[in-house]
C-alpha cells in the first residue's frame, strides 16, 4: 500500500510539473471542456492535448468520458481519499454479508448433526 | 485505517480483511466457524446466497437471485438499494471445484472483474480468500470512482488536493 500511495504521488507531481497541464486543469475548474476546445485554447494540436490528458488521467486529476464523437474532459476527485473511502465500504459490505453468512454456517451445522442422529439411528 | 468507528472488538476468527494487493487487484478474507463443505454449500446453493448476499445492515435488498453453479452456469443478481434503480450483476461460472474454489466473471461491462473464491479447511475451520481482480489498473480506479458518482463536495477536493500538491511543488502562489 505504501509503495502504491507513492507512485501515486509519482504520477500526480509528474502529472503538474508541466505548464500547459496546469493550465487545463485551471480551465476544467471553470467549466468542463472537450479535449478539442481544450486543444484550440492552447494552440496545441489534438494529439499533443490528448498526450497531456492522458498524463492528467492517470494520475486521478482529470477524468474523460465520450460521448458520441466528443470526450469532455473533467476535473477528478481526490483518488487517495475516495479509495480509502471505497475500501472502508467495501469492508462494511463484505463485513455484514459474512456475519449473515456465519448465521447460516451454524444452520447448516445444526442441520448436519441433527440429520446425522437421524441416520444413525 | 485501523480506527473504524462503529465497529465492535470482535475475536480474531470472525475479522473481515481487505486490502488492495496489487494495482488491479482486492483481496477480501476471512475465517468461518465450520467446514469447508458447509461454507461452500452457503456460496453455492442460491436458497442459501439469499440469505446472506445482501444483508439488512448494508441497506440493500436483494430482488432476484438466480445461480446455476456449475461450470460454464450463469448467475444473475439483481439487488435493490434504496429508492435509487435496481442494479443487476451478472456473469458466468468459470471454475466449480466443490468445497475448495470457486472462479465467476462479472460481466456487466468490459471492465468487470473475476472474481476467485478459495476454501480452505484446518481444525474444522474454514479460512477464505475472495479476489477480485479487474482487467486493467484503470478499471479499477473506475469501479472506485464509480461507487461515489454523485457526490457534490467533490470539486472542494479537488482544488484542495491540488492546492496541496502546488504547494509540495515549490509553486509560489503569486505566480498562478
Amino acid at each position: 500500500m505504501v509503495q502504491y500511495i507513492q507512485a501515486r504521488v509519482d504520477t500526480s507531481f509528474a502529472a503538474l510539473s508541466d505548464a500547459t497541464r496546469r493550465g487545463v486543469l485551471e480551465q476544467l475548474g471553470r467549466a468542463d471542456a472537450s479535449i478539442t476546445d481544450l486543444a484550440e485554447k492552447f494552440h496545441m494540436t489534438l494529439t499533443g492535448m490528448k498526450k497531456h490528458v492522458g498524463v492528467l488521467e492517470q494520475a486521478g486529476l482529470v477524468t474523460t468520458e465520450k460521448v458520441g464523437r466528443v470526450r469532455t474532459c473533467k476535473l477528478g476527485r481526490r483518488r487517495l481519499e475516495e479509495e480509502a473511502a471505497w475500501i472502508e465500504r467495501y469492508h462494511q459490505l463484505w463485513g455484514a454479508r459474512f456475519d449473515e453468512l456465519d448465521q447460516v454456517v451454524e444452520e447448516l451445522k445444526r442441520k448436519e448433526k441433527t440429520d446425522g442422529r437421524k441416520k444413525r439411528a | 485505517m485501523d480506527a473504524r468507528r462503529g465497529l465492535e472488538p470482535t475475536p480474531m476468527m470472525n475479522r473481515t480483511t481487505v486490502e488492495r494487493k496489487a494495482e488491479r487487484e482486492f483481496v477480501v478474507t476471512r475465517t468461518f466457524n465450520g467446514p469447508a463443505r458447509i461454507v461452500f454449500e452457503a456460496w453455492t446453493t442460491p436458497e442459501l446466497l439469499k440469505r446472506w448476499w445482501a444483508p439488512k445492515s448494508s441497506g440493500m435488498s436483494l430482488l432476484s437471485c438466480e445461480a446455476d453453479v456449475r461450470t460454464g452456469g450463469r448467475y444473475r443478481f439483481e439487488i435493490g438499494h434504496g429508492a435509487s434503480k435496481p442494479m443487476a450483476f451478472f456473469g458466468r461460472y468459470i471454475e466449480v471445484t466443490p468445497h475448495s474454489r470457486l472462479v465467476w466473471t462479472n460481466e456487466e461491462s468490459e471492465a468487470g472483474a473475476v472474481t476467485t473464491v478459495t476454501f480452505e479447511e484446518k481444525a474444522g475451520q474454514t479460512l477464505l480468500v475472495l479476489h477480485e481482480l479487474y482487467p486493467s489498473k484503470e478499471a479499477l480506479d473506475a469501479a472506485i470512482a464509480g461507487m461515489e458518482g454523485g457526490m457534490e463536495c467533490g470539486m472542494d477536493e479537488t482544488f484542495g488536493q491540488l492546492d496541496e500538491l502546488l504547494i509540495m511543488l515549490g509553486a509560489s502562489p503569486g505566480r498562478s
